[in-house]
């Protein structure tokens, strides 16, 4: 699924990372825990999180994740932002809850990636 | 950073890691991820060391007073060694199994201490060994072969 895809579904605002829009992403995972998102996410993953804090990105770069939706309508921070631009990745913002955000990117026909 | 060029050894890079600096977290981990980026190593492997390289970040960072991350790069094998100065770990067959921790809730609430950080270090790596002594601290050595 392309990222705008996932931000036309969420109807979402873009908050950095224009140029990778047309990037695809072949699954999701929705977890406010970083821990268990480090233990199960592979790469081309779109992250879905409650959590706003700068080791949400450094979660995010360590496992390659292209894209984070921050949900509730939480928009990050200036430094957060510029993290996520130095390492390409793009930052969504949605109004949805985890629970609704997830559900309408299922039924969009992502799914997740447990090992 | 400090960087020792060893000849026959390979690049030794060392980190010093700061006890509850939250927000420079990862930075080690980060640079890491970079300069074997830049030696073009597999990704996979790149993958398994930065997961493991930050997760043993975020532990010395959450529950130690501090202490130093290596990292050595040969052809052969990457060696990650995460060394800090206490207060060491009580029982580390418990620290090993998933779920158990005694992170504070600072941490938990800032999506940390799940219990899952020592088995994915041990997962990731082709090679695991950890050392733990309550006032001494803890040594963790990670082996990736390359």
């Amino acid at each position: 699924m392309k990222i705008s895809t996932i931000k036309d579904l969420l109807e979402a605002e873009l908050i950095v990372g224009e140029e990778f829009l047309d990037h695809e992403v072949v699954s999701a995972c929705g977890s406010d825990l970083m821990s268990d998102v480090l233990t199960f996410v592979k790469e081309q993953t779109v992250l879905l999180t409650g959590l706003n804090n700068p080791q949400v990105i450094r979660t995010a770069e360590m496992l390659d994740v292209s894209c984070i939706v921050f949900v509730r309508g939480k928009k990050p921070a200036q430094d957060i932002i510029k993290m996520a631009l130095e390492r390409d990745i793009v930052l969504l913002s949605t109004d949805n809850t985890l629970f609704e955000a997830c559900g309408k990117l299922y039924e969009g026909g992502l799914r997740g990636d447990m090992r | 950073m400090t960087v020792e060029s060893n000849a026959g050894v390979g690049m030794v890079h060392s980190y010093q890691i700061e006890a509850g600096n939250f927000t420079k977290a990862g930075e080690a981990a980060s640079s890491i991820k970079r300069i074997l980026r830049q030696l073009g190593v597999d990704a996979n492997v790149i993958r398994r060391v930065s997961i493991a390289a930050y997760e043993a970040e975020m532990n010395m960072v959450i529950h130690s007073i501090g202490g130093t991350i290596q990292v050595a790069i040969s052809p052969q094998v990457i060696v990650f060694k995460a060394i800090d100065e206490g207060p060491g770990i009580e029982d580390v067959n418990l620290a090993m199994e998933e779920g158990f921790s005694t992170a504070k809730d600072w941490a938990r609430e800032l999506g940390f201490g799940a219990g899952m950080g020592l088995p994915n270090i041990k997962r990731c790596s082709d090679d695991f060994r950890i050392q733990s002594e309550v006032g001494q601290g803890t040594y963790l050595e990670a082996r990736f072969l390359l």
